[in-house]
């Protein structure tokens, strides 16, 4: 299976539509793995768009039609053979709201566990290592350990950031994806979000839709900008907070347009 | 000068608008509170009817744990309600065990499944089936029902709890249908879109998130049910067979506490202790609505909050 390219995730000439209305033109783009790649964009721009349809998610409205290859590890989950359920296991999805579901902590971070079939058979001190690995993972475990039986939707947003990140980890996906993480979240809490990007770097490849423009430039390896629903420009992301190649690029930075 | 004396007098004034907002919300206000008044009327009038029986005939003993209901005996007249309550809670029972599957499979499908025009449709034909007025299912029950049921199952008789529990559970379902879509719909969709992203299946999504989301909200269509069971009057009276009886099974007639009331009072003699029996079973019957339709609205309004 990496016998390709090697990219998390590479696209060939993905073009997607709502409806009538085109939101993606002709996007060629290649994630590399283990890396922590920004896209950055106007709102519109098309970056939630792309990021949505890498886990399928993009499906549940029901009037989206793609054209082009989106691969993940080299292998194009649009292809026909591919199941659904697997490429949502492999690829987790951070949204921008934090959205725990309405039941214990503990249940949270086995639910996707146990719907890919792993749970079933696991032993309850499995579970728990399971839950208690994934927690520590997202630095969450010395906050909670204590209440694992409380539901979810008490914590505080941060946490519960956190633990919608933390629940994917069980089923080692391979690709994270996040959707303007920290929008709801106070300072204290982005950072502390940040610092766990930092920390799931080189275990996961993300890839973090931000409209903030000094996360982007904190917390990622790779930037990616678009605007109207095209590529400009895919650089290191110092390179193009610094030497921005298009004219485009260097007036969204610098705040010319949002 | 002359010109702001004439501004300021005429921010004195009460206009025409001035009084028709004043009269809308004195109008508004009593709609409002009519709901109450009316509600306070109806208990004070069966109440004051009832009262004669409950300070002087009443035994309290008699009334719940006899099984006769013997009021028009001349030598030794009996107010038992035991019997009659148990034909309500064994029709009612019944109802339920029809309604909830046929309910809740419904409430799924236009919640979560249904899209479009099949939804729209879908809602309005449920409505549609709730205002089918009840003396039609009564017919139904009498006419369809029964010899369906002494064909089927080689029984004397097809007026009984088998017969109105099915007329009831139809009847209740496209009620609790509404109640338990609506429970459905206020689950928020980002726990759908987060369990879906997740790689559940449609079913995994309603099982394990949309169903233990809107599980206060559905108890509370059942309760509605329920209350709706224990009122209903015409179709019961019509498909029970309405004779006074503990059942031991669904093919036993029995009768129901509304039903009784609807049979008798019409030939009783204002004021006699049989019509002040009747009314206060009336007042139990009112009581124990009151209680049922209060806890479900509790319990949906508890969903709400959380």
């Amino acid at each position: 299976m990496d016998s390709g390219s090697g990219m998390a995730i590479s696209t060939t000439d993905l073009n997607l539509w709502y409806g009538t209305f085109q939101a993606l033109f002709d996007v060629n783009l290649e994630v590399k793995p283990g890396i922590i790649t920004a896209m950055i964009g106007p709102s519109g721009c098309g970056k939630s768009t792309f990021l949505r349809s890498v886990n399928r998610i993009n499906e549940r409205l029901g009037y989206v039609r793609i054209t082009g290859e989106i691969n993940v590890y080299d292998r194009n989950i649009y292809g026909e053979d591919v199941e659904l359920v697997q490429v949502r296991k492999q690829v987790g999805m951070v949204f921008q709201r934090p959205n725990p579901l309405p039941i214990s902590i503990r249940d949270n971070v086995l639910f996707g566990y146990q719907i890919h079939g792993q749970g079933k058979t696991a032993s309850k001190s499995d579970q728990d290592d399971v839950v208690e690995d994934a927690l520590r993972q997202v630095l969450l475990w010395d906050q909670v350990k204590d209440r694992l039986n409380a539901k979810a939707t008490g914590l505080s947003l941060e946490q519960q950031q956190k633990l919608c990140i933390a629940r994917l980890l069980p089923v080692k996906p391979r690709v994270l994806l996040m959707d303007e993480p920290c929008s709801a979240l106070d300072p204290k809490g982005t950072e502390a979000v940040e610092e766990l990007l930092w920390e799931l770097r080189g275990k996961y490849s993300i890839l973090i839709v931000t409209h903030n423009m000094a996360q982007a430039r904190r917390a990622s390896d790779e930037c990616i900008f678009m605007l109207l629903g095209k590529v400009v420009e895919h650089t290191e992301t110092e390179t193009m907070f610094v030497t921005p190649k298009f004219e485009e690029t260097e007036n969204y930075i610098e705040g010319r347009y949002g | 000068m002359s010109e702001a004396r004439a501004q300021a007098s005429r921010v004195g004034q009460r206009n025409r608008d001035w009084y028709i907002d004043k009269a809308v919300e004195i109008i508004v206000f009593i709609g409002g509170i009519s709901a109450i008044i009316f509600i306070v009327g109806i208990f004070v009038f069966i109440t004051k009817e009832g009262l004669g029986f409950l300070a002087d005939t009443f035994d309290f003993k008699e009334f719940f744990f006899s099984p006769n209901w013997r009021p028009t005996s001349e030598a030794n007249p009996t107010y038992g309600i035991l019997a009659l309550m148990a034909g309500t809670a064994s029709v009612t029972g019944l109802a339920m065990l029809v309604a909830i599957p046929f309910s809740l499979g419904a409430a799924i499908y236009v919640a979560e499944f249904a899209t479009g025009k099949t939804r729209e449709a879908l809602k309005v034909l449920v409505e549609l089936l709730a205002a089918i007025p009840s003396v039609v299912w009564g017919f139904i029950g009498l006419s369809i029902m029964n010899p369906l049921i002494i064909d089927l199952f080689n029984v004397p008789i097809g007026l009984t709890v088998l017969n109105a529990g099915i007329i009831l559970g139809l009847m209740a379902a496209p009620i609790m249908t509404s109640i338990a879509e609506d429970a459905l719909k206020a689950v928020p969709d980002r726990y759908r879109e987060a369990a879906e992203a997740m790689g559940a299946t449609r079913w995994q999504v309603i099982f394990k998130v949309v169903l233990p989301a809107a599980k206060n909200g559905l108890l509370g269509a059942v309760l509605l049910g329920v209350g709706r069971g224990f009122g209903e009057t015409m179709a019961v009276l019509m498909a029970t067979g309405h004779a006074i009886n503990i059942p031991t099974s669904v093919f036993d007639s029995v009768r129901a506490l509304t039903a009784t009331i609807a049979a008798e009072l019409g030939e009783t003699a204002n004021g006699s202790d049989h019509y002040q029996a009747l009314f206060t079973i009336g007042i139990f019957l009112f009581i124990i609505t009151f209680l049922i339709n209060l806890s479900a609205d509790l319990i949906v309004r508890g969903v709400r909050k959380g």
